[in-house]
């Protein structure tokens, strides 16, 4: 969607804005205060921010190996020493690594898929990184590929998609479980989590 | 201050019962859904943070929900207000590969198929139905394979399985002629069975019995006049989730 023009911004400024109204989360009125606030700050965040997206978009590549962002290739979690190679987890999007690490818990190795199957979307299989994880899958250690899909239509869909191109490899193929979040209150779960949660259930 | 008086006719505000078809994210947290409803037919619109943790549980495809749309005009894309679940039927289906792809595909099969705007309540019944025996039955395929054949009648391209169109008898029917759509009893098709569709009579009588290969015949017949009659005409092809489905749908037993 187009930006509305700023009443007696230049050009320049109606530039910053309509790029940082592109950027996810930042619509029209949260680019504006976004740029108003940048141009306030010139020194301490606007010239750094620039030097820094320069830097980024010069030294940041996808990792040849697993699909996430870093400055080498292979990246960073790809080349740890004391994460576990025989344990896959398998992401729609370098954010979910992000998100996994931030929670410490799971210390193998990642695959970032790059999106999930959307016939609303158009992506099909070839779109995403599923040749790179049979490959990986295939070889010699690996035991489990974990699948950390949204709990999704389109995201559980992918799962069961990638599921059965897993299976003549005759690795485990687990996926996370769907139910009622650390913190969540019964009666005020949505009732397709109910039902989910329920169908999960497991002995204590 | 004045206030933005609403002036409205029916098609620029109604309520009715809907089945969502998709959702994908629009501006900062808002979302465009695409619904099915009952009375309207297929509609788009925003919805007001359908982006967020209560929405987006609502606006999984295959959901049974409430829902209002309103715009100032009608041609406009309006936004959905009230938007309220009735029946979660997509979280049901995760677990179960076979029956995710068979909602995935009669969506996906009405997404497309559809004129925006128009209603097709005969069709909406029929996927109703379709998606609410997902989960609890394994006899539902015969049901999506009935919903392919109701889906090409309100389309305009229904075929005549009423009477044989060789000689004019209503029982018996065996076969289905790729040119016409119309049937063929066993005995006066059984010179061209190589040319002509197989026609199994679950198609036909509500109590025959389904046996092994019907399934696959009636998804066939109806896979034939669904590329031919409606998705070629659009220069488009079958969804691919719909070969996913007859793939899986064979690999478990059930066609």
């Amino acid at each position: 969607m187009r930006t509305p023009r700023t009443p007696t911004a230049s050009p320049e400024i109606e530039r910053l804005i309509e790029l940082l109204g592109k950027t996810p989360g930042l619509g029209p009125r949260s680019a504006r205060r976004a740029a108003l606030h940048l141009l306030k700050k010139k020194d301490q965040l606007m010239i750094p921010l620039g030097a820094a997206l320069l830097e980024a978009a010069e030294k940041v590549v996808a990792c040849g190996v697993c699909g996430a962002l870093d400055t080498l290739s292979p990246c960073a979690l790809c080349t740890a020493q004391g994460r576990d190679d025989g344990l896959i987890c398998v992401v729609a999007e370098v954010g979910d690594v992000w998100a996994l690490e931030r929670a410490g818990a799971f210390k193998g190795r990642y695959h970032v898929l790059g999106g999930v199957l959307s016939a609303l979307d158009g992506v099909r299989p070839e779109d995403l990184r599923v040749a790179g994880l049979v490959e990986r899958a295939g070889a010699p250690g690996v035991r489990e590929v974990i699948i950390a899909l949204s709990a999704t239509v389109d995201g559980q869909t992918t799962a069961h998609y990638l599921t059965e191109r897993l299976a003549p490899l005759g690795v485990a193929v687990t996926r996370l479980a769907h139910g009622v979040p650390v913190g969540g209150e019964l009666e005020l779960l949505d009732d397709g989590t109910l039902f989910a949660a329920f169908s999960s259930r497991r002995p204590l | 201050m004045r206030r933005w008086a609403w002036t409205t006719t029916p098609e620029m505000e109604w309520l009715d019962d809907a089945i969502v078809l998709g959702a994908r994210p629009f501006g900062e947290s808002k979302a465009i859904a695409e619904v099915f409803a009952r009375s309207h037919g297929r509609y788009g619109g925003v919805v007001h943070g359908g982006m967020g943790k209560t929405m987006r549980p609502i606006l999984q495809a295959g959901n049974l929900v409430r829902v209002g749309w309103k715009a100032r005009l009608s041609e406009q894309l309006g936004f959905y207000s009230p938007l309220d679940l009735l029946e979660p039927h997509a979280g049901k289906l995760f677990d179960d590969p076979i029956a995710l792809a068979g909602l995935s595909s009669a969506i996906e099969l009405t997404r497309a198929a559809t004129a925006e705007r128009q209603s097709y309540p005969g069709l909406y019944d029929a996927l109703l139905v379709l998606i609410a025996a997902l989960p609890n039955s394994d006899m539902w395929a015969p049901l999506y394979a009935r919903f392919e054949i109701g889906l090409l009648a309100e389309m305009g391209y229904g075929l005549d399985l009423e009477r044989c169109a060789l000689t004019g008898v209503g029982e018996d029917l065996a076969f289905v002629s790729p040119r016409s759509g119309r049937a063929a009893s066993a005995e006066a098709g059984a010179p061209y069975a190589e040319k002509l569709l197989r026609l199994p009579p679950f198609l036909v009588r509500n109590d025959a019995s389904i046996e092994s290969g019907d399934v696959a015949d009636a998804l066939a017949l109806a896979g034939y006049f669904l590329e031919r009659r409606v998705f070629d005409a659009r220069g488009e092809n079958l969804p691919e989730i719909r070969r996913r489905l007859i793939e899986r749908l064979g690999f478990a037993g059930r066609l």
